[in-house]
């Protein structure tokens, strides 16, 4: 089997993977990190999302061996110790999540329209969710916290 | 009940424990967990919707690579599935309960029936050998419409010689006859209630680990009652003990109702792991999800309401077929029963009603339980009735709508179809709800949206539902199988912290935060003393868990007593210690004092006097502190409201935009503002969903044309509005807390009035009705067939 090697939240990792293993899979089963979650099987929910080199990523829909190389944060990598990155705390503070399913790649996904777009307007935070499903919450509390934390970012 | 606004207790909105551990990717979902040796379990499933099974040949799979075992029906010599809710004929016959093996026995019923359980070192490897696995079937003509399914024909359950479960009615039928007979105008309407697939965001799953050593199952399962799995699955399948079996339902990602019910899964696995020797875990795909996770909705209904010459009204009559899918689910029999007929009343002073439900089998998923249950039935129902009533006789909606309502001085008011509402003041939630929507502001918005082209609509929904379920003695007279108490335990521990183990469930609804609150409240410690521990057969004494918005009602109640023994015991406690009557002692703030002095103790010294009982009253308590109390509610409670939707309607395609939603819901006392108006966002997002984007349909064969999210519209973040929602509470007269449960009101409330706004929006072309989901291309060809 193939050796895959990257860096995950900081630190390097490597492991023997299939040539068909996803990202997701290395990262839920090889290395435990639950927190990225698989909501779909075609690429819709957003479930996954990951930042592949600081860019927001299904990580159901590449290749464990397609982040060969690459520095990979996952939703474990964003907080400080305790203290949680802007994004997260916003969400905490305006009740952004409620099952906590979608959370982690709402969140991630979250951080990457912030550093493309810091004023993104309701419209557009809307339109960048797209890719993106909660059941819970409709959504009204997702974009409150995006907001607030666009201005916590400094957007 | 202290003030409670401030801090953290009663009405605070207070930040969630809960969110820490999700924000950082800590949660600890079914799927999260693995059990060292594990192996992995994969469902072959019916690929045809009703088909015998002449043959199934496992050799060369059980041959694969990293194969443990597979296993088929002629393996699984258990119970069926069983149907928690027994309903009777209006002849008095019982329903018919066809068996619903966990693997397909003779014959598949639906795409997506289990036929064999593959078990492998791998995932991997156990979907490899499925494909090795030939079956023969023998394709049967596909049973999908259920009034021609009434009549006969092919038959999905052989044995039972009909595909219809029951033919339920309540009411008095003659009366309403004679008294639509005599109405000055009868408003008639066909009705569908689409059907929809829950879709909660985690997939279901489950990890099932047998211990040998003593013969113990431990089940890991994404359910919202862990231990009505435990009874279902040990009593009625498995034949297993409770005390044997123990079942986990660790962090869950949305329920939604489809996390109620036992499913096949989780059955087969717990069984097959005592086979195996070895833990098993199983997780649906979002494919095997849309194909197997018990449906919502899905009622076909004809109704009539009578009105008087005063515009009062005199009766309705309702006739609904409702689809049970290829076998009884859980609860499925209760759903177009006794959670959907009895809330016809509605708001309104109807003086007779009278409903005939017809539930017929079909060759599709089982439909159950789904966010309200029942009771978005009979609310888009009325609704659209009340909404195609006023246009008829030219009277104004709001005002058909207060000239009928229940008055706020008529509590308790027993309805003609059997329950009895305890209070509400459907007035109020209507007046704020039409200046929180600012409705003058109406005809401006119109004309400013005319003036773009385009059609803008108002849309009102003056709903009423029933939850908090319920009472025991009335749910067992009414065919439940169950009680349907909750429980809760106190657990005091010696330096005065405190765990709470209580048989809801929380899957979203934030319990660890809100019950955490209701306990500071009370015992006047703070919340990070407090620890909220649910969903572990192996630590809760026993919990019916969470639907029907019942968590607080029944399980904060259940709390609440049992916090009461324990100001009850230490209060005895500190007035031995003090050297004081109990009756004289003040137990306030956290602190036990003697009336009238200034002879005070802490609850963290009476706790710690409990278990080092040195100066104790002996003879009159035992040490410790830790009670726990059951609750069985004395009625049901009645949420209610009124939901105001306007829509812009783009008449060139059809499009809809939902403008702005207003939701001034009365839900008894709030314990968390944050959390009500959260749980009320998801539930209107659910409800515009059904109401524009969801609709579960197959083709005339019984195949699944909904079966991902490229193909079932899910309600994404620009379809949906920021919506205005607020709070006018009456309180429940017959809880504690006063509480009446919040989880459903929203999807209850709102898909009538997006259709009302819709059919408001293009009257003026002659639309008179609109069908769920109002796609843009099923507006446009209304728009068109009006317009000839
Ligand atoms: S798991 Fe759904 S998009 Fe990746
Ligand atoms: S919080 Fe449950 S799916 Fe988004």
């Amino acid at each position: 089997m193939p050796t895959v090697s990257m860096t995950v939240n900081g630190k390097p990792v490597s492991g023997e993977v299939e040539a068909r293993t996803l990202l997701v899979q290395f990262l839920r089963d090889q290395l435990r990190l639950t927190g990225t979650h698989v909501g779909c099987d075609t690429s819709q929910c957003g479930a996954c999302v990951v930042h592949i080199d600081g860019e927001s990523a299904k990580s159901c829909t590449m290749l464990a061996l397609q982040a060969d190389g690459a520095a990979v944060t996952t939703i474990e990598g964003l907080a400080d110790g305790e203290t949680l990155h802007p994004m997260q705390e916003a969400f905490r503070n305006n009740h952004g999540l409620q099952c906590g399913f979608c959370t982690p790649g709402m969140v991630m996904s979250a951080i990457d329209l912030v550093k493309k777009n810091p004023k993104a307007s309701e419209t557009e935070i809307r339109e960048w969710l797209e890719g993106n499903i909660c059941r819970c919450t409709g959504y009204h509390n997702i974009v409150k916290s995006i907001q607030e934390a666009a201005g916590n970012m400094g957007g | 009940m202290p003030d409670g606004v401030t801090g953290t207790g009663i009405g605070a909105a207070v930040k969630r424990v809960e969110d820490q551990r999700f924000l950082t990717g800590r949660g600890n979902y079914t799927d999260d967990i693995n059990r060292p040796g594990q192996t992995y379990a994969y469902v072959l499933r019916s690929p045809h919707a009703h088909a015998t099974i002449k043959s199934i040949d496992t050799a060369a799979a059980s041959a694969a690579s990293g194969v443990v075992a597979v296993f088929t029906g002629a393996d699984m010599e258990v119970g069926g599935l069983p149907c928690g809710w027994l309903i009777h004929n209006e002849d008095g016959s019982p329903m018919h309960e066809p068996p619903h093996p966990p693997l397909a026995v003779g014959k598949v019923r639906h795409v997506g029936d289990q036929v064999a359980a593959v078990i492998a070192e791998s995932l991997a490897e156990a979907k490899n050998a499925a494909e090795l696995i030939k079956v023969d079937y023998g394709v049967l003509p596909a049973v999908m419409n259920m009034k021609a399914a009434e009549a006969g024909g092919t038959l999905v359950h052989d044995d039972i010689g009909t595909n219809k479960c029951y033919d339920w009615g309540i009411g008095d039928k003659d009366a309403v006859d004679a008294a639509l007979a005599a109405s000055a105008h009868v408003t008639e309407i066909d009705i569908v209630n689409n059907r929809l697939i829950p879709n909660a965001m985690e997939p279901r799953a489950a990890v099932a680990d047998f211990n040998g050593a003593n013969s113990e199952y431990t089940l890991y399962t994404t359910s919202q009652n862990p231990h009505v799995i435990r009874l279902l699955m040990g009593a009625f399948v498995l034949s297993l003990p409770e005390h044997k079996l123990r079942v986990i339902a660790p962090d869950v990602g949305g329920g939604f109702g489809s996390k109620i019910f036992l499913y096949a899964e989780e059955t087969i696995i717990t069984w097959a792991s005592a086979r195996i020797g070895r833990p098993i875990k199983w997780t649906a795909d979002r494919s095997e999800a849309f194909m197997t996770d018990a449906h919502g909705r899905d009622h076909v209904t004809h109704a009539k309401l009578g009105i008087d010459a005063n515009g009062k009204f005199t009766a309705l009559k309702v006739e609904t077929y409702a689809n049970m899918g290829a076998y009884l689910s859980t609860f499925a029999s209760s759903v177009p029963t006794y959670l959907y007929a009895t809330l016809l009343a509605g708001v309104y002073t109807t003086p007779v009603i009278y409903a005939n439900v017809k539930a017929i089998f079909t060759n599709t998923v089982p439909v159950d339980a789904y966010r309200g249950a029942g009771r978005p039935e009979a609310s888009y129902l009325l609704e659209r009735i009340v909404d195609r009533a006023a246009r008829e006789t030219g009277v104004d909606q709001l005002e058909i709508r207060r000239h009928n309502m229940i008055q706020p001085d008529a509590f308790p008011y027993q309805t003609p179809v059997a329950l009895s509402y305890d209070s509400g003041n459907y007035q109020a939630t209507l007046d704020s709800a039409l200046s929180l929507g600012d409705v003058p502001g109406f005809p401006a918005r119109k004309a400013a949206s005319a003036a773009k082209g385009l059609k803008r609509g108002i849309g009102y929904s003056t709903y009423i539902e029933a939850c908090g379920i319920a009472p025991s003695a009335v749910a067992g007279a009414l065919g439940a199988r169950a009680g349907l108490y909750e429980s809760a335990e106190v657990r005091v521990h010696p330096t005065g912290s405190v765990t709470i183990f209580t048989g809801s469930h929380s899957h979203g609804q934030g319990h660890e935060t809100t019950f955490a609150q209701i306990v500071s409240d009370q015992l006047g410690i703070a919340m990070e003393n407090i620890e909220i521990n649910h969903g572990d057969t192996g630590n809760v004494q026993f919990g019916m868990g969470t639907y029907g918005s019942r968590s607080l009602a029944v399980g904060g109640t259940a709390l609440v007593k049992a916090t009461g023994k324990i100001i009850a015991k230490a209060s005895k406690i500190a007035a031995h210690i003090m050297e004081a009557s109990a009756d004289d002692i003040e137990f306030k703030d956290g602190n036990f004092t003697v009336a009238g002095t200034d002879k005070s103790m802490a609850f963290g010294e009476i706790a710690l006097a409990a278990y080092v009982p040195h100066n104790f009253p002996h003879d009159e308590l035992e040490p410790g502190l830790d009670e726990t109390a059951f609750y069985d509610p004395a009625n049901f409670t009645f949420p209610g409201g009124t939901h105001i939707c306007e829509v812009e309607v783009d008449p060139e395609t059809g499009v809809v935009k939902v403008d702005s939603f207003t939701a001034v819901d009365d839900i008894g006392r709030v314990i968390n503002p944050m959390i009500v108006e959260g749980q009320v966002h998801g539930g209107v997002a659910q409800g515009i969903g059904q109401a524009l984007l969801e609709g579960c349909s197959y083709d005339s064969d019984g195949q699944l044309l909904t079966g991902s999210y490229m193909d079932y519209t899910m309600p994404r973040a620009d379809n949906l509005p920021t919506f205005k929602v607020a709070t006018q509470s009456t309180l429940c007269t017959h809880n504690i807390l006063g509480v009446k449960g919040v989880g459903e009101v929203g999807a209850i409330g709102s898909p009538p009035a997006v259709i009302n706004a819709i059919v408001d929006a293009l009257s003026d072309l002659g639309v008179k009705d609109i069908s769920m989901p109002a796609t843009s291309s099923k507006v446009w060809q209304a728009i068109q067939d009006a317009r000839g």
